[in-house]
């Protein structure tokens, strides 16, 4: 077990994928001799050569369709969007096509492929470099969508991800490259399909992924100076989306609040409040409280991008008022 | 609209001569006019439903290509494909069930018209949207070129799908990475009823190639032997230099768009004209005066193509639709809950 920042544990995942499968390669824009963006394939050119770390132009199509034939005719491709914003320009690729081969051609090929992608704000970059659109790709049948939120679930689910015959949108967060937490060394899975609590409590529960997640580990943590006990769930799998801990946690607790750091319309505390309509009604005490970024789009200004993204006083603030506690 | 053809680069002539070779050309392009026409009339018979585009008119440029390839070769195509995947030899029953949405069908009822696909005969499917299928293509071009194999692919779409980005980023990528693939431009002059003229600033297509220092070539896509001739010259280059190119087929659809284009953007005369080049009846004519063919044979031919071609539709009439309760097969390569 290493502590490891989450572009490394990403990286070891992403190293021991590549020796232990030659059909494992990785294509994207700036992700060999410039290391990444985020460096998360940093030294990975060098160690496999450039064939098996291929920059790529500034062209998300040919990105993303690369990786879907090269997928479609035996090889594992991982292809990095230097960030989610910018794979709008081949949504044609990720939804007609990787989504959709599979079942459109009668189950004649499969597509393995990993689409790794940041998204998230809070770094004063504005409107076209700040959002999170995971329950975009969340809607999509024939996707899977994982959203991991501490540096051993990114390692174990890309891992996992890599070795799967699907397309996987494998979503990062922007601000969390440099958390870093205990990694297990070697061969870690986790699976692309399991839901966990990640602090168990009794009066209130939190949904979470991703970045959010550790804002709700923050929250949770103050809380319990107050003498309240929320229990965190972490929503790393999106789609399909396991309910099961949630189901059971709302069972105990009677309360819920989801927290994401994208918009709350038509989001993932909607679909997971849906849900928990449908299989947990009569235990609830209090309706769902979804908690999401501001509906606009992101500002630059500090003072104004803080209040637009979701925090730690957020997540307290409608724990307490959900428990009548304000 | 007038086209200029642009006589191709001359490779010896010698290489399809042979009548075995003639005969298998005429055969295959006559499969494509028959399986077509009997495709018109169960559309018109609702026995099909959905969008359905015809190849009829086009058969010299799709053969002429298709048949420079070996089995283990790659054909990626686009909506108007059924003649794409018959040439690389998917067999007319699988075409025809897809067609009336059977079970027995290439994509089990689930793709249609548009989405044929046979990984066994590595026709690696129709694809509905404009220009997507390019990047596919150059994937597994890339994954030839990974595991070192010495296969090629051909990435075919119309002349409307040379104006989108993915035919632009495609080209760039495969001269930059050079890939082993064959572009074909099936230029038939227009896309739905836009005129090539009306909707590309470059109307002969094949020097959009120059823009990525890319082979690029004009051939006579009404012509069967000029198109192998040149499809055999560039599949080489693919193959042995990893080089690749764009191939511009000049040629016509003598139908509307789909079975639904009431065909009101051009004249009657100018079908007509196109007509009098019927690529099928050409190769005929040619052969009748090398004494290669004779009528009794060519009735024989169309004979033995039209039985096929029945057959198909009686198979595909008697095949099963696909089982309600396998509506969520194949979402997933796995069993995932929704
Ligand atoms: C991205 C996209 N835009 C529009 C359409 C609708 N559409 C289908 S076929 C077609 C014309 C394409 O023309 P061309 O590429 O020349 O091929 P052809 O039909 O002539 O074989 C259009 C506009 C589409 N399928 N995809
Ligand atoms: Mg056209």
């Amino acid at each position: 077990m290493a502590v490891l920042a989450m572009r490394d544990a990403l990286n070891q995942a992403l190293r021991e994928e590549m020796k232990r499968d030659q059909a494992v390669f990785l294509l994207g824009e700036d992700i060999g001799l410039y290391d990444g963006s985020f460096k998360v394939t940093r030294g990975l050119m060098k160690e496999f050569g450039e064939k098996r770390v291929l920059d790529t132009p500034i062209a998300e199509e040919i990105i993303i369709g690369t990786a879907i034939g090269a997928a479609m005719s035996g090889l594992r491709p991982v292809a990095e969007m230097m960030t989610v914003n910018f794979i709008m320009v081949a949504m044609d690729q990720v939804v007609n096509a990787a989504a959709h081969i599979r079942y459109m051609f009668g189950g004649g090929t499969k597509v393995p492929l990993v689409i790794r992608t940041p998204g998230g704000g809070g770094h004063q970059l504005g409107a076209q470099h700040s959002h999170s659109h995971e329950n975009w790709f969340a809607h999509v049948p024939g996707l899977k969508v994982v959203a991991p939120g501490t540096p051993a679930d990114a390692k174990g689910m890309l891992k996992s991800a890599i070795r799967d015959d699907n397309p996987v949108m494998f979503i990062e967060n922007e601000g969390t490259y440099a958390v870093k937490g205990e990694v297990p060394d070697g061969e870690h899975l986790v699976p692309l399909d399991k839901n966990e609590v990640k602090r168990p409590g009794e009066h209130i529960t939190i949904c979470a992924h991703s970045r959010m997640l550790i804002v709700a580990m923050d929250a949770a943590a103050e809380l319990e100076k107050e003498g309240i006990s929320a229990e965190v769930v972490d929503m790393r799998a999106l789609r399909p989306l396991d309910m099961a801990p949630v189901i059971a946690s709302v069972k105990k607790t009677s309360r819920l609040i989801t927290v994401e750091e994208g918009w709350r319309s038509y989001g993932v505390g909607s679909e997971i409040a849906s849900r928990v309509y449908e299989e947990a009604f009569d235990y609830l005490d209090a309706p769902v409280a979804r908690i999401g970024a501001a509906e606009v789009p992101a500002p630059y200004n500090k003072r104004l991008e803080k209040i637009a993204f979701p925090g730690k006083a957020d997540v307290i603030i409608t724990a307490k008022a959900l428990l009548g506690k304000n | 609209m007038k086209v200029e053809q642009r006589p191709a680069a001359s490779p010896s002539k010698d290489a399809l001569t042979d009548k075995a070779t003639l005969l298998k050309l005429y055969r295959e392009m006559l499969l494509v006019r028959r399986f077509e026409e009997k495709t018109a009339e169960m559309y018109q018979a609702a026995k099909i439903g959905g969008f359905c585009h015809l190849n009829i008119g086009e058969e010299a440029t799709i053969v002429g290509t298709i048949s420079a390839l070996r089995p283990k070769d790659y054909v990626y195509s686009t909506y108007r494909e059924h003649g794409h995947a018959l040439a690389k030899g998917v067999e007319p029953n699988a075409v025809m069930a897809e067609l009336f949405g059977k079970e027995t069908g290439t994509s089990h009822g689930r793709g249609g018209s548009m989405h044929l696909f046979s990984q066994e005969h590595r026709f690696y499917g129709g694809y509905a949207i404009v220009g997507q299928a390019l990047p596919i293509a150059c994937g597994s071009a890339y994954a030839i070129n990974y595991e070192e194999k010495d296969e090629v692919v051909m990435s075919i779409f119309g002349d409307g799908a040379t104006n989108i980005g993915a035919f632009h980023e495609s080209l760039n990528a495969a001269k930059l990475w050079h890939l082993p693939i064959v572009f074909v431009c099936v230029n038939n002059l227009y896309g739905m009823g836009t005129a090539v003229n009306r909707a590309s600033a470059v109307t002969e297509i094949w020097k959009k190639a120059c823009a990525y220092d890319m082979t690029g070539e004009r051939v006579d896509g009404m012509d069967v032997l000029a198109v192998r001739r040149i499809t055999d010259q560039l599949v080489a280059q693919a193959r042995e230099k990893h080089e690749p190119s764009l191939l511009e087929c000049v040629t016509y659809r003598y139908r509307g768009h789909s079975m639904s284009d009431p065909d009101t953007y051009r004249g009657k005369d100018e079908i007509k004209e196109w007509q009098t080049r019927d690529a099928i009846l050409s190769l005929s004519d040619q052969m009748k005066k090398q004494k290669m063919l004779d009528d009794q044979e060519i009735q024989k031919i169309d004979e033995e193509v039209t039985a096929q071609v029945e057959a198909a539709v009686k198979f595909a009439e008697e095949s099963p639709d696909p089982d309600p309760k396998d509506l969520y097969r194949d979402v997933y390569a796995d069993q995932v809950a929704s």
